[in-house]
């Protein structure tokens, strides 16, 4: 059986979703994921999207299972590439996945987990304000 | 800026029937959908729209029909040109049609069947469904 | 409710089945009896067979027939291709009234009524108009009279039963060019609309990864739709993080304005990038709180220069955290 691959990093484990996503690949790529957060100890995941044509509310929903799992295990997703038809799509559906960082590209991506992995993460309160 | 597709010359919806029995089933019908939508020059936001429509009601027909039927065909709404998805099934049916089409903007009703969403993507929604007989849903996308 | 078309239920489908054993064998053709006594179902394929085996006398009467028509109410002369339009309209035909159906609606006939659409938008096209275009298809029964007068003149029950089929079909496809013509404007009206609102919607970039959306008067459903797809490509292409919306010129901001703003700033975080509602009057403050419209998150300004502010600092930031890596 096909198995969407997990690649690891540094301290980040990496996965491109492919097109075509079936329910069953979908719900063994979440257990490949938990498994792989606590065998590698990782912090930070980032699925990459931007293939994705269609995120119907099923996709959608196990995007945001795996953020919230992976929180538990003490690891933030950033989910990157979603495509504006996708976008308007999921939100006309009533999906707007709260509970998951987004990103427009992988750099972003990227940069976003290593905020997260700052002393206490998030931004710095400083203040940079132009003139 | 929204981008015009233009159908191909000649193109017209070939009518097909899907079996829905499977996660492949779906996916596959995911496919077709898509192959029609695009046959008939549907804009790249309306053709997303459409599939994530039948990809929802395709995972009802499996999930809580017992697997059932889809078919794509040209709309019957007059003079439209676009794509006509019907997906049907003989399971137990819906029991509370009323819940069921509740629009919530952003509250999920309850019954995980994500009717009313499917129903904004589309632009023509019909719905019959009977408790112990089967569910049939037909849905159009129009090239507008 | 809908209710479904047919009442018989259909069986779950065997997967083992390969789709070729699905097809059903094509039925063949009954050549009319010489017999007095005919058939419905005879009836129906004699003008299958007169199609098929007077197609060229019906095909240069019908286009002779649209030549009168044409030149005597507009003094026009008909394109070159009409014939081959008609050749091809008439072969369809021909197929779909040889599978024994008369009904226009019927599967057996999209790829008639698929002409006839195209001809309808065809003609519309090089002037003609919807009026004309319905003449020239009725004037296929001219054609088709003459030939069944000449092939069953001698039997009036007979004549009189196909007349009528023919009279209904042609009937059926003449209408079909009107719909085809009234949907064709619409497709027109509505495109151009789309081309209205997404020039009312601009999208203006203040700076590195800064976007700005003035919304001017309402914020309806398909603006709405205009302003997501428009606001997220922008983000696509500028890769910018924030998106100032300015609200300052919607005149009224109800439960479904806002509930379309919250629509909007969904989508653009789904994107990555950040929304900003500037523009917001006190009355409008007052309002959403009557209404029970929950914001959440989203940082609001009363101005577009505040909401600029509060962007540079956010923009700003992420370049410095950036550098630590």
């Amino acid at each position: 059986m096909a198995r969407i691959p997990i690649l690891k990093l540094g301290n980040n484990l990496f996965v491109t979703v492919q097109v075509d996503v079936d329910d069953q690949l979908a719900s063994t790529l979440q257990d490949d994921l938990m498994t792989q957060i606590v065998a590698t100890g990782a912090k930070g995941v980032l699925i990459d999207i931007s293939s994705m044509e269609i995120v119907d509310s099923f996709l959608g929903r196990m995007l945001a299972q795996i953020a919230s799992m992976s929180r538990i295990l003490d690891a933030e997703v950033v989910v990157v590439g979603m495509r504006p038809p996708v976008a308007i799509t999921l939100v006309e559906l009533g999906l707007s996945l709260p509970g998951v960082r987004m990103a427009l590209n992988v750099d972003r991506g990227i940069a976003m987990l290593g905020e997260a992995l700052t002393v206490g993460g998030g931004r710095d309160g400083g203040d940079h304000v132009a003139g | 800026m929204a981008e015009t597709t233009s159908p191909v010359e000649g193109a017209a919806v070939r009518p097909g029937t899907y079996p829905i029995v499977s996660d492949d089933d779906v996916v596959q019908f995911r496919h077709e959908v898509r192959a029609a939508a695009l046959a008939v020059g549907l804009r790249l936001i309306d053709q997303t729209k459409l599939v994530t429509a039948a990809s929802e009601l395709a995972r009802n027909a499996l999930e809580h029909g017992g697997g059932g039927l889809g078919e794509i065909g040209p709309p019957e709404t007059a003079g439209r040109r676009g794509v006509r998805v019907i997906v049907e099934d003989d399971g137990p049916g819906i029991a509370d049609l009323g819940l069921a089409l509740t629009d919530g903007f952003s509250r999920d009703n309850g019954m995980g069947l994500g009717l009313p969403g499917s129903r904004r993507l589309v632009d023509f929604f019909d719905l019959w469904s009977e408790v112990g007989v089967g569910t049939c849903v037909i849905i159009e996308k129009w090239a507008l | 409710m809908a209710r479904r078309p047919q009442p018989t239920l259909l069986p779950v489908p065997d997967p083992e089945a390969s789709p070729a054993a699905v097809l059903p064998m094509p039925t063949p053709i009954p050549t009319p009896t010489p017999t007095p006594q005919v058939t419905s179902a005879a009836s129906r394929s004699l003008l299958a067979k007169l199609l098929l085996e007077r197609r060229e006398q019906v095909l240069d009467a019908w286009v002779q027939a649209q030549a009168r028509k044409l030149a005597r109410d507009s003094g026009r002369r008909p394109d070159a291709d009409v014939r081959a339009e008609c050749e091809a309209l008439l072969d369809a035909l021909q197929s779909a009234v040889a599978s024994d159906s008369i009904h226009v609606k019927s599967p057996e006939y999209v790829e008639v009524t698929r002409l006839v659409d195209f001809m309808s938008m065809d003609r519309a096209r090089q002037g003609y108009s919807p009026t004309e275009t319905a003449i020239a298809v009725f004037s296929l029964k001219d054609s088709l009279l003459g030939v069944l007068e000449e092939v069953c003149g001698d039997q009036p029950e007979l004549l009189v039963d196909e007349i009528k089929k023919m009279n209904a079909l042609v009937d059926d496809l003449g209408l079909q060019t009107f719909e085809a013509y009234v949907a064709g404007r619409e497709e027109v009206i509505v495109s151009q609309q789309q081309s209205m609102l997404a020039l009312s919607t601009p999208v203006v970039k203040l700076w590195d990864g800064i976007l700005a959306l003035p919304l001017i008067g309402t914020l309806d459903a398909d603006r709405t739709q205009t302003v997501m797809e428009n606001l997220l490509q922008a983000i696509v292409d500028t890769e910018s993080r924030i998106a100032i919306i300015d609200i300052t010129g919607v005149v009224t901001v109800d439960t479904s304005v806002a509930q379309n703003l919250l629509k909007t700033v969904a989508a653009t975080r789904l994107m990555g990038a950040d929304c900003i509602i500037s523009g917001v009057r006190p009355q409008i403050a007052q309002t959403m709180v009557y209404l029970g419209v929950e914001l959440g998150d989203v940082v609001t300004k009363a101005t577009l220069a505040d909401a600029f502010q509060v962007a540079l600092r956010m923009v700003g930031a992420d370049v410095a955290s950036v550098g630590r890596i």
